[in-house]
């Protein structure tokens, strides 16, 4: 059974200008364990899509099924990593944030703390664990708030642009942590982002989205043996034939 | 929790200390000047003394404590009401619709307009500065509150819905802890307003025991001396409430938290 079916999937706006139609008529599957970047530009309806995955948009037609479970409104079988720093509570800890999840599980405190940490080290973070996330730099409270969705083990991991407002640097280390984090638990991943390298380094599909309306255009394997050279002819071409999916030169990359 | 100071609180200490006094030896030079007469502005030695004779005997550790009682009582029941209800305003639209009418019609009216008729009804007593103090106090906690709840990052919420958190934890573990930085100026405004409005109550309705009742008691008697020793004992209370308990709530939270910045040193 598929771990994430996305089945005729629409979303239409009311707004006082009329009807927008976010997302049109999406459909994919996609198996256990696999890395999967939705592409596209802003308002293409990629975030909005995974809005609906994360149960914080219903859409208007169609469905999606988690584990062969229809989704309805949020739940624990996802973890959801947003773009903004100021997802973690500032008023926990490192720590306490990562054990939120399993604080709401009603897992008794040492046994959370112990879960929490092991998810820190796995995001690198052990040592920041007693920090209040204003002491953190951006890069780390992103590595936080993966392990904090990580860390009540959901089947899913959702993740919107998470690396978007990080500098290029830290975003390739980033990219990196992900990628190793991933193998590591084998979490089903949807990634949103614009970034074309990124989407060819992570994902194992990537699927191209265009806007007005939000229609899912290709659906593009990613081959490349891991760990992926971002500097390899291969890697150059994978992203030359995204781009041009996408409508762009391959100059623009 | 230890009381040793640190350069930085020194300085600071310092600092608050050298503008007392300037403002002393402002209002000295004034008393001397002989521009009022000295049993309407007597000088500072005169009120200090004054203020160690009722501080030794007792009495105005009496007034004091009766004020104290008067205005913890009604702050409290402010704290206990205006927060929830601040936070069911936010939360549900019906109970913002019935209480922001009611607390706009109600809001202007000073405190003291209502004491002449909680006197009719309570009589002369604890109750009635007890109900002025509460009526001060809960409107800037409601208010804050309310205000404090509709700014909690809406991200915040979706991250612990994600989580597994429901309603109550929801409350108690995010709406709250997020709402803070304007939960604490409520409570500082709140217990400011409890402040004002107990000495005005007292005077009015207060009968033997209180500061409010003091001042007002001494100007029948020309007792200068004793209007400002009991003035300078509410300064006293206040700023001790603001640096001890108010100053090390904010420190132990949202300025541990990062949630709002330190007054510059």
């Amino acid at each position: 059974m598929p771990e994430i079916e996305v089945k005729d999937v629409s979303l239409v706006y009311d707004t006082p200008m009329g009807r927008v139609v976010g997302v049109q008529n999406a459909n994919f599957v996609l198996e256990k364990s696999q890395f999967l970047c939705l592409l596209g530009p802003s308002g293409c309806g990629k975030s909005t899509l995974l809005n609906i995955i994360a149960g914080f948009l219903t859409p208007t037609t169609g469905q999606i099924l988690i584990g062969g479970k229809p989704v309805r409104g949020q739940g624990t079988d996802r973890g959801v990593v947003f773009q903004d720093f100021a997802q973690l509570f500032p008023w926990r800890t490192a720590l306490g944030n990562v054990a939120f999840g399993l604080e709401m599980k009603g897992v008794p405190k040492a046994e959370r703390e112990e879960i929490a940490l092991k998810q820190l080290e796995l995001v690198k973070l052990a040592k920041f664990a007693n920090s209040y996330p204003h002491h953190l730099s951006g890069g780390m409270q992103q590595r936080v708030a993966i392990a904090r969705a990580l860390a009540y083990n959901p089947a899913v991991l959702l993740m919107d642009e998470p690396f978007a407002a990080l500098d290029a640097m830290t975003r390739d280390d980033m990219q990196r942590l992900l990628a190793d984090v991933w193998k590591e638990t084998g979490k089903t991943i949807v990634y949103v982002t614009h970034n074309v390298a990124e989407a060819v380094y992570l994902g194992d599909r990537v699927i191209v989205m265009t806007p007005h309306p939000g229609t899912v255009k290709a659906e593009i394997p990613i081959t490349l043996q891991r760990p992926r050279e971002a500097l390899s002819v291969q890697f150059l071409d994978q992203q030359k034939h995204l781009l041009s999916q996408l409508g762009q030169h391959a100059e623009a990359a | 929790m230890t009381f040793s100071l640190s350069p930085d609180q020194f300085r600071s200490l310092w600092r608050g200390a050298l503008s007392l006094c300037l403002i002393a030896a402002l209002y000295e030079t004034i008393a001397r000047s002989g521009y009022f007469p000295t049993v309407l502005m007597p000088p500072i030695p005169v009120v200090a003394s004054t203020f160690w004779t009722v501080m030794t005997d007792g009495t105005m550790i009496h007034h004091a404590a009766s004020t104290l009682y008067r205005v913890l009582i009604g702050f409290g029941m402010a704290v206990v009401v205006g927060i929830p209800l601040g936070i069911l305003m936010a939360r549900y639209q019906r109970v913002e619709n019935f209480v922001l009418p009611l607390a706009s019609a109600l809001m202007p009216i000073p405190s003291l307009a209502w004491v002449p008729v909680f006197i009719l009804w309570f009589g002369l007593g604890n109750t009635v500065s007890i109900l002025v103090v509460f009526y001060a106090a809960t409107f800037p906690m409601l208010l804050n509150t309310w205000s404090g709840v509709r700014s909690v990052n809406p991200l915040w919420l979706r991250a612990a819905g994600a989580m597994g958190a429901n309603e109550n934890a929801l409350f108690w573990k995010v709406i709250i802890p997020g709402a803070s930085p304007f939960i604490i100026t409520g409570v500082r405004q709140a217990f400011l307003r409890a402040w004002i409005a107990v000495v005005g109550a007292e005077a009015l309705a207060a009968s033997d025991w209180g500061l409010g009742w003091v001042i007002f008691d001494a100007k029948e008697f020309l007792n200068a001396d004793l209007m400002l020793a009991s003035l300078a004992v509410i300064g006293i209370i206040g700023f001790a409430f603001e640096r001890l308990v108010f100053g090390t709530l904010e420190r132990q939270t949202v300025l541990r938290w990062g949630m709002v910045k330190a007054a510059k040193g």
